[in-house]
Parts: C-alpha cells; structure tokens; sequence
C-alpha cells in the first residue's frame, strides 16, 4: 500500500491533488463532488476586488443613468436592497465569505482562500474576512500585468513584498502565493517573499492570453483550458527552486494525469493542482488520476509521496544543467534535426 | 399627545404609506404622477412589509386602469379592503366602474394625483380636470393641498368610506404636492388603528358575495323600478359629511391637526372671500395672513370635502360679512356657464339663502375663475391680484388668473413682483443637467436640513421633457417656519448653475435675489471666469450686487473617479456657502446620506463620492466681481433669425423657458402645430461627436442607419456641386454603381448630436495600419464645433437622392433616402428611434402615423419642437396621438377614411373624363404604386386633375378636388410601445388585426412602460427585474407575434437591427407592400434595461444569438404561392440566454439580490427559448403545397 499522503502550507493532505481556484468551487455540490472524487483540498475561486470595484461603479451607473432627468421616469429600476433584508445589493465580499463559510461546513477537506487585490487596504479587509470565514489557508493570486515603461522591476517586486508582510501581519493562516513566470530571477524574488513570510508559492499562474479576431479585427478574450504539454514551465521552475527555498511549491497549470502529478512530484512539488482537466472530463477525472498515481507507485516499487518529492529537482538530478538555459537549444537542434530533409 | 417620526418625503410616498397600511388588496397600473404610489406598494409588499392588521397586501398589475378598476370592483365585492392609485386618463378609464361601486354602496378610497386630461394637447401636470370629470360618478371627493395633508386624509378617507359606505375618491395636485418633498410628521400603525374600526372592516367582509350565503348584484332593471333603486343609496350621501368631520375630529384629538369638511381661514369680518380647494389653497390662505396682517378683511373657504358637497358646513363657512366671492377651479369645462366648483357655490348659496341658513341674509357677488390649469403656477401675486379684482364695481366672471388671454381678455392683470416669502426662509434655485445627479443630490439636502437640524424644509424640482440632455430645476426652502407654499421660488437667495452652458442659454439670474449667493460650476477658476460670462450674467451680477462663487466641479470629480457626476459636489458647496450647518457637521451629514443613497451599491460607489466631498473645499472659490461689464457675449436666442416666424415667436419662447409670458393668441386654436421643428432647436448637448474618416469609410450606411438621432447622413451627388462647398467639406468619390463619376458625403449634424456613439459601434470599416479607428471616430465637439456647422449647413444644401432612381432593398441604398424623423428628444442611444426614422426614411412622404401615448408620444410631439419633417416637397408623415389605449382603433380609423375618399375620388373621376381627359381618368385609374416611380407618377397626374378641375364649377369636381390627394396610395402606420400592445391596448390591436385592413403596426418593444419609468408590461421577459415586478418576473414574454401569426393572413416580422439591419429593411419594405394588416415586432433596446447604450447593438445581436429574440417574417402572400410563410431570419441559438441577460441590470439585480431565485428562472427562461426555438422550426418546416407535414 502506497502513501499518498503530504504537507502543504502546514495542512496534512490525503494526497498531492488540490483543485486550484476555478468556477468548480462556487457551488458547494461540486465542492463535494470534488471531496468524493478523493480530492485532497479545493482553492475557492478568487475573489477579485478590482471585480468587486467594478461591479458597484456598473450597478450604480446602471441604476443612476436617466434618473431624476425627465418628469415621467425619475427611476428605472425598483429598489431592491429591502428585499430579502438586503442592505446592499450582492456586490463586495460578503458573498464570498458567505460560500467560504459554507463550504467549510459541509466539506472535510481543507479549503484554501484566493483573493486578488486591487488596493493595499482591499488585500487586508479582504484577507482577514477570508480567514475569519476559516479558511485553512489563504493564497495571494497577483495578477497585474506591469505594462509602465517607466516602472523598475524592482519597483514591482518591492510592492509585493510590502503586501505580503502586511497581510502576514494581518492574519495567522498560512500564506501561499501565485505567480507568474515572468520575473528577471525568479529565485531571488521567490527568496525575498519566503523572508517576507509566504508558506508556498503556487507556480505558475495562467494569464487569460488575448486572441486576435481577423474577420472583425478585434482582441477578442480568450479562454482555453491547459493542456499537459504546459506542464513543462512550472515543472522546471519547481525543480530549480526545490531545496533552494524553503517554502512548499504547488504547481499549476498543465495537471490532466497522473504522469503529470508524478513529475510534479518528483520535481518537488508539495501539491498539484488541477482545473482545465476537471472541467474538461468531468470530476470524476480525479479519481482516475489519483488511482494512477497509486498504481504507477505500486508498479515501480515507490513507497510514498514523500520519497519521491524532489526526486528529480535540478539538485537531485545527475545533469542539474539539464533545467538551464543550455536546455533550450539542445531541444531545438533536435528538433531541427527530426525534420531535416 | 404621542411623539411620532418626522420624515421628509414626497407626496406619493407619504400617500402610498398610508394606503399599503389599510389596504388588503391593490390593483395598480402605471401612469404619471401616480405611477410611484404602485410602485412604492409593489416593492413594499415584494419585501413583505405588512399592513397594520399584519398580513402583506396583494398588489397586482393590471393591463389598464380599465382593468385595475374591474379588478378593484371584483376585489371589493369579495370583501377585500381594495385600493388603487390613478390619475387623468387613468381616471377616467374607471369612470365606468366608478358608477358601479358606488351604486353598491362599496367602500373603497382611490388616491388620485390630479392631472390633466388631455384636450388639444396631453399634459401629464396637475390641476383638477381628471377629478372633477369624476364628480358625477357617486364617489366622494376629498381634496388635500400639501404633502402633509395628502398624507393624513389618506387616512381619514379610509376611516369615512368604511363608516359611510360611500366610496373615497382622495385626491391632491400631480406633482406640486405629489413630487413635492417636505417634512411631516408620520403617522404610526397605532394612528391608523385607532381611525379604522375593526367591527366596519367586518360589516364590509359581511356583504361579500359567497356561495356560501349566495345573492345576485349587478342586476339589469326597467323603467318601472330604476329611479327608485337609485334614489336607495340618498340617506348615504346625506350622512357623508358629517362621517368625514367625525372622522376629521377623531383625527385630531390623536394628531392635533384639526381638519373641517370647510376649512376657512382669514379675518372673521371679510368682505373679500376666494372659495377653492387643493394646494392653491394653501397659498391663498398665505397670502390672505399676509394681507390682513396689513388691515386688509379678506378670507379664503378651502373645500377639503367635494363631494358629498356639505352644504351646511360651507354655509357656515363664510363670515356674515362676505360682499363678494370669487370661486376658483383649476379645470376647464368649455361651454359651460361655469366650472364645477363655482355652480356648486352658487347653488349652495342659493339655497342657503332659501332656506335661511347662510351667515349672511344679502347674496354676495359671486363670480369664477380658472387659474393653475396643467400646473401652472398660481403665486401670492395671482391671489392678490384676485382680490383686488375683486374690488371692481363690476365683476369680472369666468375670468383667468396666470396667462395673459389676448383673445377673449377674460385674463386679469396682477402685479407679478408681489411676494409674501417669510424673510427668515433661505430659498435656493439650482440649475442642472438631469446626469449630473443635482435633482438626487439636493433630495439629500432636503433631508439633511429636514431630519439634522430644526428647521423646516421643502423641496421641488422642476423636470425636462427632453430625456438627452435633460435640464433640471431645483428649488429648496428652509427655514425657522413651517414651509408650505407650493409655488415655485422667484426670489432666491442662492441661485447654482452647475453648467456653465447653461448661461448662454436661459437668464437664471433673473432668480437671485439683491446680494444673493451665485455658485457656478466653472471649467476655469476665479481669475479667468469674469471674461468668460455672458454681458447679461455681468451686469446682474454688479446690479444685484451678488456673491459669486466658482468651482471647477467637473475637475474634482474626475479626480474621484465620479465621471461626470458633480452632485455630491455642488452639494457641498452649497453647504459650506450657506452656512446652514457648521461645515464639519454637514460633511458628515452628506457623507451619511451618500452611504445611505449609495452605500447599496457598493463601497466603491461610497468611497468616490467621500473622495468627492474631501477635495470639494480646496477647489471652492469666491471670485473677487469687478465693478465693470467687461463681455462681449450674449445670450445666444432660442432659434436662429431663419426659423419661420412660428418656430421664432412661439416655439422659441417655449424653448428659452418664457413659455408662460405667451399670451393665448399665439396659440393654434385646435392643437395643429408644424412639424420640422426640431432642426431649429441646436441644443449642443454632446461633448464627442463623430467625425468621419473619407480614406477608411466603405459607405455602406450602417452608421446613418442606427442612428438614433438623425445626425449621421450621407448624399451621392454631382462634384460639380462641390465648387462652392467650405473648404473644410469633406467628399469621397462615391462607390455606387448607380451613380457612377458622382461625390459622396457622410455629415454630421454638430449641434445636433447626442454623442451616444452608437454610429461608432456600427462602424464595420477599420484602418488597416490602426484597428482602433474606424470610418468614424469620436472627438471633441467644441473645437469643431464651427468648423462643422458649416459643413452641414452645405450638406443640406446638397441633392436628395432621387426616390425614383433607387432600389432601396438594401441596407447601403436605403440611406440615402431623406430621414424624415430627426434630432428628437429621446435618449441619447435611443433603441426605438432608429427604427422610426428608418420608416420615415422609406415612407415618410406618405404615411399617416398614429402613434399611441408613451416615449414615441413625447419625443415625438412634446413642445416645444417635433422631430417628424418633412421633405423639400412639403411632404412628410402626418402625425397625431389620440389616446394610449385606443391607438389601433386611430389608426384603422385614419384607413377607414383613406379608403373611403380613394372609393369615392374613384367613383366621381370617371364622371369628369369630358372635362379632364379619359386618357388621364383611365392612367389614373389603372394606377401601379407598387413602386418609387408609380407613385410619382400618380402624384404627377393627381396635379394635372387638379389643374383641370380647379375652375370647374360643378360640387362635384370641388368634392373630387378636396379628395383627389386619396388617389395616390397612403400608408397607415400605426406605432406604439409594448405597454400599448401587449397590455392596454392589445384588446384594440388584436380587432385591427383581425379586420383585415392594410394597416402596418410597429411594435416598439423595450419589455418594459419605459416612458413612465420601466414599469413590467406582458412583454417583461422572465428572470428580468422591472418595477411591478421587484421579485423578477416569474412568468415569460407573450409571444405576441405567435399570435398574430394564428390569423394566417396578418404579416408578422420580428426585427433587431443590431442583429440584422437588412432584414429590418425587407421586414419594413415587405409589411408596407403586403396588402392587409401587417405587425412588426422591433427589439429596441432601453434605458430601462440597464446597461451603457452604446451597447445597445451589441445586446441586440446577443439577444438573437441566444435564441431569446428569434428573427422571423411571416408573409402570408407566400402561403398564397404554395410556400411556408415562416421564415425564420435567425440561426440556432449559439450562446446562452445567461451570457446575453446578464450584461444587463434589469436581468443582474435579481442576481444580486436573490440568486437562488434568478437561477431558477433563469433556468425557465433558457427553457422557454429553447421551446419557442422548436415550434418555430416545427412551423417554419412545414408544407403549404397541399401534403401536409413534414417529409
């Protein structure tokens, strides 16, 4: 019998496979279905203040737009905020808070935050309501794409590191974040924000990509599920980063089976998390992926989860050279050489 | 005596507060002003507020107040306590019912907002015509003239009609006290407890109908018993009155306000007496107070009961001394010997007199007068100006008070300067526009001053009819005393422009007071404002000698993050200058109000506006007046010299707000007005406005299509013409197979244009180098401004496309066509407006519209201007609103007549062939109009007849001369909201239909009555919010195109132009053509759907895609030729209903304020579409060659 067990962010898990922030989580019966599948823990959907912001400035041009202008029609709309002894209208995170606490109440498994601040103060509010809902953990979802030429990198990183130690400050629940590859020295940063008081660092985040629309001529969003093939760039930085840092590493993006959980492992990840393949093939998918991670084990003798994480991180590896730069035209020259004629 | 809540509220709500309280049942339907009432009921009872026996009214919408009056009826005689809220035409719809429950004795109160009828014209402002046109039906009338007042006799109604049986008909003026907000005292359930007696409550439940102790009501009599049946119901009416003051009394002794069926006010020894009742009232007895207070003997009877009229009380109203008596009605009743109330006096006095039980034993001189009619004002300055008329040896009877009537001189002169304002009242007059919240900003300073400190507050606000670019009128009192005049302010102390616009436009210093406060929102500071104002606005300011302040409003709120929305601001400001509250404790007074006005819609909401508030004061500054008139500017006129002396004299005046200084002569006798008008109108409301891009554009004409206004138009025509364009004019060469070697054009109209971006949006062209600009391009109006006057003014000068020359089937063709419909006053963004304009487009010179009442109604012929025009030939739509309900029935009627005449001309044409050619009587006769060309033809021998018949003595050639226009084929169109076709009119709309006739119907369906405010119609969607429907509809759209489509011989299209702008045009084209009743379905996107409109298309294209809106035509001629008529214009459904409905408010909110609920229905919803979406395949696949179903 295999061990499936592991640790991440101080929270003992059945096994590495988490079900990361997605739409799965905002129904408590998916959430369930998730626990029966043998999911070992479920990040919430993100909350995302700059929605929040968004949603009342709508609302509130929707409901003021036309208003007390033409005799006949002061309003347009009813006021709805007495119904259902509402004081306001479902906009800000109440709601949220409100399904955390549900979902705490009827799943086993540990359920972990994601908030995506705008403002410093929003991360905070945000941050505390999410752990006073008992949130087993919190990950910070930093999604700001820096597109200021006069902004120094080390501004940005800066920035960050202030919100971290103040929501560190500000709550007791472990702290991971989320985040995208694309930092100068990934290392370093990653260094800084474990100082800065981070638990785990969930890599990579997934950008909506934009998509370019050539009948009409428009950016057009774009959502397209991961595929495995993804899971080579968080693999990599997982395994560089692996007994450098000493935080716990999720990684993300790219999780459909359960040779893609194996390598995460073995690359040194704490947990894998999946989405795309969920809502892909079902919840039950995960089922089938943890039955073959158990069975792979069983078939190459490995005993537990334990033994093989990092097994195959850049320090572990006979060619730690293997994960660098050199990497890169080595594939290609094969490549080239596949298709020559 | 009990301390009860004082709130500051406006006379609906403190209405509707009282009638949701003694109320089991509420059957409500909207119409302006009492529209609110329903709604404050509605919404009440959607969150379960009970009445004061703890149970939660059932409020139902019904599809006209017709029906609400029926529903009320059938409620009542199941023994409900039932009530209903109404005005003018609504009124009069329950007329009927009206009768019935009266003369079953049936207890009920009807709250009605008095309001005009319509006449010459409708009105929507208050005065007593609807009421009085009531007083025949057996209901007691019972009158109250403030807020305060409106919201106590509510009660006392209650308590009355149940005691006496009759039935209450409680009424107060629209708007004045219905809008106006002031601060009451509330009455607690306790109050309301002690008025209505349980044990009457019972009695009325005992005389219901049941089975279970069955009768028969409603019976039919004969001649022998009728008369005596209906003089049963006397001791009833007999012993009203007194039931009204015991009720009155009992009142008092719980609240201290002692109300009498009689109310008299003034010196106990007046000569002079006006007898009237509702809010002028009021200021008549102020006035009166004022004018003895300076030794004048003068008194004012305010009839509160009508209806029973108390004679007794009334007699013992008036002090022995009276000489003389003016009774004063705010109703017309042409042809009468007098108005209602004034033959009521002088019957009472006759009688008094007969009788022996008047105060006084001489009859007074007794004469009556019309004042206030459709809210007009009626000041201190008219009421003195009565008394002193009242003083002439010989009296003036049936006179007017407030116009100037230049043509039967009934009017009489008073001193317009009198005022009896108390010293100690702050007055305050604000200018804004209607988006920049102002009206909503001072509603929160009304309160604050209400419900923060001890004075007392009112506050009125004077609206636009136009809903782009709205103007509002703010006007506030507060102060140590009670405030009750319900006239407007004259005389301000603080008068607030929050748009610097506004002062090349209208003279509102004409407000401030000497030394008054002048705030202004300026885009430049202190330094700089001086050289920037109108010379009028100068020299008041020295003359007045006022205190001027600037603030650059629009700055500060763009640095908060509120857009445009300055009202927080001003508000501030106003606070700070007038001191009304230390400045620290006003701004936590607005920042309380704005977390309550706003805090439901978020924290973001919230915290701009704070954001707003803190950086007001560091922007506030008062400007240091220089003692010379520096400017050379001028307030510009109303219209250009160019208008037609009408459009100058008359419309212009309406249009620079001095529309009360007409005097009746300039008036049409018969409400015929020109049309064309709008043109003149130039009212620069849009700050972008597109700009077109010669090298991008493509001229397929879809931009000039959407447009909602207008504005966006383009010509083909020779480069010849070109030779003397500004050198600005910007040409293309023209892409037209048709009109090869020839220029095109795409203008904008400048001033003219909403800036609502809609053309941008349909723009399909885009640079190549540059994919975010396109063919047209948004830019700032006021640099181009002048630029661009010029190159439209040449634009009109230009060509129009020749009609005959065209094929206007498609999309690219059909606009060159001259809009007929243009500039109107509908939203910027206006999903309805595209659609009229386009049918003005294909046959504007000859269509007949009868357009029922709503939003089409008044963008469409609300005066000032029109936007219906015609072309250079003097041709264009002729358009006319009749009623909301009947507007089918008009416009079959206008077809009865065309065919008529067109019979008729037919019939006496071949009897002049001698005289005008049987060439020309047979050419004329065997007309084909089918086309362009054909109905050019015709006109053109139509003009020969009349030539040739135009000195033919013969009184039948001058009978066929008076109808020959009929010989050239007219089209009916017949255009309406869904309120009108689904609901109120929808009984008239399925006859016209099923008759036959060659009418065309357009169906503007917003899924809401949008023009009152977005009540819920029978075309409200399921899973959509709308008022009347505060939980979410819970049931689906009817399917009104189904419907029709059951005749087989009825044309029926369902259009979205932001879906599918050509089969738009084939529907258009195809239900002109179609020889018999034609209904077109339009999607028209609204404001009341809640989103931003420059997304209109986009949502129209969604609500195809999704299935929700399938496009179809039905074509019955297609039957004829062995095909399905069904065609449906629509693919499958690709997206769901979810991603189409929730890019909008109306569908969102349910989402956010119950989402288990929105889900389900929702879920309905998407149910629904896929149903329809079935059957209409199944109907569109099957066969009409003769085998009969599918293969």
């Amino acid at each position: 019998m295999v061990d499936l067990t592991t640790s991440y962010l101080g929270l003992d898990l059945k096994n590495p496979l988490i079900a990361s922030a997605s739409p799965l989580s905002q129904k408590v019966e998916t959430v369930r279905q998730l626990e029966r599948a043998g999911i070992a823990a479920v990040v919430m959907y993100s909350l995302f203040e700059e929605q929040i912001i968004y949603d009342s400035l709508r609302l509130d041009r929707d409901l003021s737009q036309g208003t007390e202008s033409f005799s006949e029609a002061l309003t347009f709309f009813p006021d709805l905020t007495a119904y259902n002894d509402l004081n306001q209208y479902s906009i800000g995170p109440d709601d949220y808070v409100e399904n955390l606490r549900k979902l705490k109440s009827v799943v086993d498994i540990p359920i972990i935050g994601s908030l995506n601040g705008l403002t410093n103060g929003g991360w905070i509010e945000y941050a505390r309501k999410i752990e006073e809902a008992g949130a087993d953990a919190l990950e910070l979802n930093i999604y700001n794409l820096s597109t200021n030429p006069e902004v120094f990198s080390q501004e940005i990183e800066n920035e960050y590191l202030d919100l971290v130690r103040s929501i560190r400050a500000s709550i007791e629940i472990p702290i991971a974040i989320k985040l995208s590859p694309f930092f100068t020295n990934l290392p370093n940063f990653a260094s800084n924000l474990v100082e800065a008081g981070v638990n785990g660092l969930v890599l990579f985040n997934r950008f909506y990509q934009p998509e370019l629309d050539l009948e009409e001529l428009e950016v057009v969003p774009s959502l397209v599920l991961s595929n495995s093939q993804e899971l080579r760039l968080p693999l990599r930085w997982i395994a560089i980063l692996y007994g450098r840092i000493s935080a716990d590493f999720a990684l993300t993006t790219g999780i459909h089976t359960a040779e893609d959980v194996l390598k995460a492992t073995m690359a040194g990840a704490s947990a894998s998390m999946a989405a795309s393949t969920f809502l892909k093939y079902g919840i039950d998918h995960g089922t089938e992926i943890l039955d073959g991670v158990k069975s792979w084990m069983e078939e190459h003798e490995y005993e537990s989860i334990a033994q093989m994480k990092g097994s195959m991180s850049q320090q572990a590896v006979a060619e730690p050279a293997a994960f660098e730069r050199a990497n890169y035209i080595k594939v290609l020259s094969s490549f080239d050489l596949r298709f020559a004629p | 005596m009990m301390k009860r809540p004082i709130i500051t509220v406006d006379g609906i709500e403190a209405v509707a507060m009282v009638a949701h309280k003694v109320n089991e049942v509420v059957a409500i339907y909207p119409i302006t002003p009492s529209s609110g009432m329903g709604e404050y009921a509605d919404a009440w009872s959607a969150v379960g507020k009970t009445n004061i026996w703890g149970t939660v009214p059932l409020v139902a919408e019904l599809q006209s107040e017709g029906g609400a009056a029926g529903a009320i009826h059938g409620a009542l005689q199941a023994g409900a306590l039932t009530t209903t809220f109404t005005a003018s035409q609504g009124l009069l719809l329950m007329i009927p019912n009206m009768y019935k429950i009266a003369g079953e004795l049936t207890p009920t109160v009807f709250h009605v907002s008095a309001r005009s009828l319509a006449a010459q014209a409708l009105s929507i402002f208050g005065d007593h015509s609807d009421v009085t046109a009531a007083r025949s039906t057996g209901f007691a009338l019972l009158s109250s003239g403030s807020v305060q007042e409106a919201h106590d006799f509510a009660l006392i109604a209650q308590a009355a009609t149940l005691e006496s049986r009759v039935p209450f008909l409680h009424f107060f003026e629209g708007f004045r006290v219905s809008h106006e907000v002031n601060k009451i005292e509330q009455l607690t359930d306790e109050d309301m407890r002690a008025m209505i007696d349980d044990e009457l409550v019972q009695a009325h439940r005992s005389r219901r109908l049941s089975p279970d102790h069955p009768v028969l009501r409603g019976t039919a009599q004969n001649p022998d018993v009728f008369f005596q049946a209906r003089e049963t119901v006397n001791p009833y009416y007999e012993a009203c009155p007194d039931i009204v003051q015991k009720a009155m009394d009992k009142f008092a002794s719980l609240t201290g306000r002692q109300y009498h069926n009689i109310d008299y006010y003034g010196a106990p020894d007046a000569e002079r007496v006006i007898v009237m009742m509702g809010c002028g009232a009021v200021t008549a007895s102020e006035t009166v107070d004022y004018l003895n207070q300076r030794g004048d003997k003068l008194g004012v009877v305010v009839v509160r009961l009508y209806r029973p009229f108390p004679v007794g009380d009334f007699l013992k109203s008036l002090p022995p001394t009276v000489k003389t008596i003016a009774v004063l009605d705010r109703t017309k009743e042409p042809g009468s010997i007098g108005e209602p109330l004034f033959l009521d006096v002088i019957a009472a006095i006759q009688e008094g007199l007969e009788k022996g039980i008047a105060t006084f034993s001489e009859k007074p001189r007794i004469t009556g007068g019309r004042y206030g009619l459709s809210s007009k004002e009626f000041t201190p300055a008219m009421v003195n100006g009565i008394f002193s008329e009242m003083t002439e040896s010989e009296l003036k009877n049936n006179f007017t008070v407030g116009i100037i009537d230049d043509v039967t001189n009934n009017s009489i002169d008073y001193d317009p300067g009198f005022s009896i304002e108390d010293p100690q009242t702050v007055r305050a007059v604000f200018f804004g526009l209607g988006s920049d919240g102002t009206v909503g900003a001072n509603k929160n300073s009304i309160k604050i001053i209400g419900e923060e400190t001890e004075n007392y507050a009112q506050g009125f606000f004077v609206y636009d009819s136009k809903k782009a670019g709205a103007i509002t009128i703010s006007h506030l009192r507060f102060g140590p005393q009670p405030i009750r005049a319900p006239y407007l302010i004259d005389n301000a102390n603080f008068v607030a422009c929050h748009q610097f616009t506004f002062l090349e436009r209208f003279d509102m210093l004409k407000y401030a007071a000497p030394k008054a406060v002048f705030l202004l929102n300026s885009f430049v500071g202190p330094d700089e404002v001086w050289d920037l104002l109108p010379r009028q606005v100068q020299e008041t300011i020295i003359e007045k000698e006022l205190r001027f302040y600037v603030i650059d409003g629009y700055k500060v709120a763009e640095e908060a993050g509120m857009g445009r929305r300055i009202n927080t601001i001003m508000q501030t400001c106003f606070f700070a200058i007038s001191g009304v509250l230390p400045r620290e404790q006003a701004i936590t007074a607005i920042k309380e109000a704005i977390r309550k006005t706003y805090g439901k819609r978020g924290e973001a909401v919230v915290k701009r506006n704070f954001e707003a508030v803190d950086k007001t004061l560091a922007n506030l500054f008062e400007v240091n007046v220089p003692e010379e008139v520096t400017s050379q500017l001028t307030i510009r006129k109303p219209v250009p010299d160019a208008a037609p002396e009408f459009t100058r004299e008359v419309l212009g005046e309406i249009i620079a707000g001095r529309g009360d200084d007409l005097p009746v002569s300039v008036f049409p006798v018969d409400g015929t007005y020109p049309t064309g008008t709008t043109k003149w109108e130039k009212r620069n409301i849009a700050l972008e406005i597109p700009e077109w891009d010669t090298d991008i554009c493509i001229q397929c004409g879809k931009c000039v299509f959407v447009c909602p206004h207008a504005v966006i138009r383009e010509k083909v025509y020779d480069p010849a013409l070109l030779e003397k364009a500004p050198p600005s004019f910007p040409s293309a060469n023209a892409r037209w197979k048709e009109f090869p070697n020839m220029k095109y054009t795409l203008s904008i109209a400048p001033e003219d244009c909403t800036g609502c971006g809609l053309c941008i949006e349909a723009c399909p062209a885009k640079d190549k180098t540059q994919v975010g600009r396109k063919a047209i391009n948004m830019v700032d109006q006021p640099p181009i401004r002048e630029r661009e006057v010029a190159n439209w003014e040449f634009f009109l000068t230009l060509p129009e496309v020749d009609r005959t020359a065209l094929k206007i089937g498609t999309v690219k063709n059909s606009q060159l066509l001259q809009p007929l419909f243009e500039f109107s006053g509908a939203c910027a963004g206006c999903g309805e407006t595209p659609y009229l304009k386009l049918l003005s487009q294909l046959f504007g010179d000859r269509i007949m519209i009868a357009n029922a009442t709503g939003c089409t109604s008044i963008y469409g012929g609300n005066l000032p201007t029109t936007p219906w025009s015609a072309n250079a030939q003097g041709r264009g739509p002729a358009w006319s609103n009749s009623l909301f309900e009947d507007n089918a029935e008009f416009g079959l009627g206008m077809r009865l007549t065309l065919e008529k005449h067109q019979e008729y001309a037919r019939e006496l044409l071949p009897t002049f062939s001698d005289i005008v050619g049987q060439d020309l009587v047979t050419e004329i006769l065997n007309d084909d109009q089918s086309n362009e060309a054909g109905i050019a033809a015709q006109r053109k021998r139509v003009e020969l007849l009349k030539e040739r018949l135009a000195n033919v003595d013969d009184p039948h050639a001058k009978d066929l001369l008076s109808i020959a226009d009929n010989l050239v084929n007219k089209s009916i169109w017949i255009v309406g909201g869904d309120g009108w076709a689904y609901d109120i009119g929808y009984g008239g709309l399925d006859h016209v239909l099923a008759m036959g006739r060659n009418v065309n119907i357009l169906v503007l369906d917003t899924e809401v009555y949008s023009n009152t405010g977005g009540q819920a119609s029978k075309a409200t969607p399921r899973a959509a919010v709308a008022k009347f429907a505060a939980k979410g509809k819970g049931l689906p759209k009817k399917d009104l195109g189904m419907s029709a489509m059951s005749y087989g011989y009825v044309y029926v299209a369902k259009i979205a132009m932001g879906a599918s702008d050509q089969q738009t045009l084939r529907a258009f084209i195809e239900a002109d053509a179609y020889d018999g009743p034609s209904l077109i379905i339009a999607y028209s996107h609204c404001i009341a759907h809640g989103y931003d409109l420059i997304k209109g298309l986009e949502q129209q294209k969604l609500a195809v895609q999704s299935g929700y809106w399938p496009l179809f035509r039905y074509n019955p001629d297609l039957a004829d030729q062995g095909k399905n008529p069904l065609i449906i214009d629509s693919k499958k459904p690709t997206i769901s209903l979810s991603d189409y409905a929730y890019n909008e408010t109306r569908y969102r909110m349910l989402l956010q304020s119950d989402e288990q609920r929105a889900e389900a229905l929702m879920k309905q919803a998407e149910d629904d579409v896929e149903s329809r979406w079935e059957l209409y395949q199944q109907m569109a696949a099957m066969h009409y060659d003769g085998k009969n179903g599918n293969e």
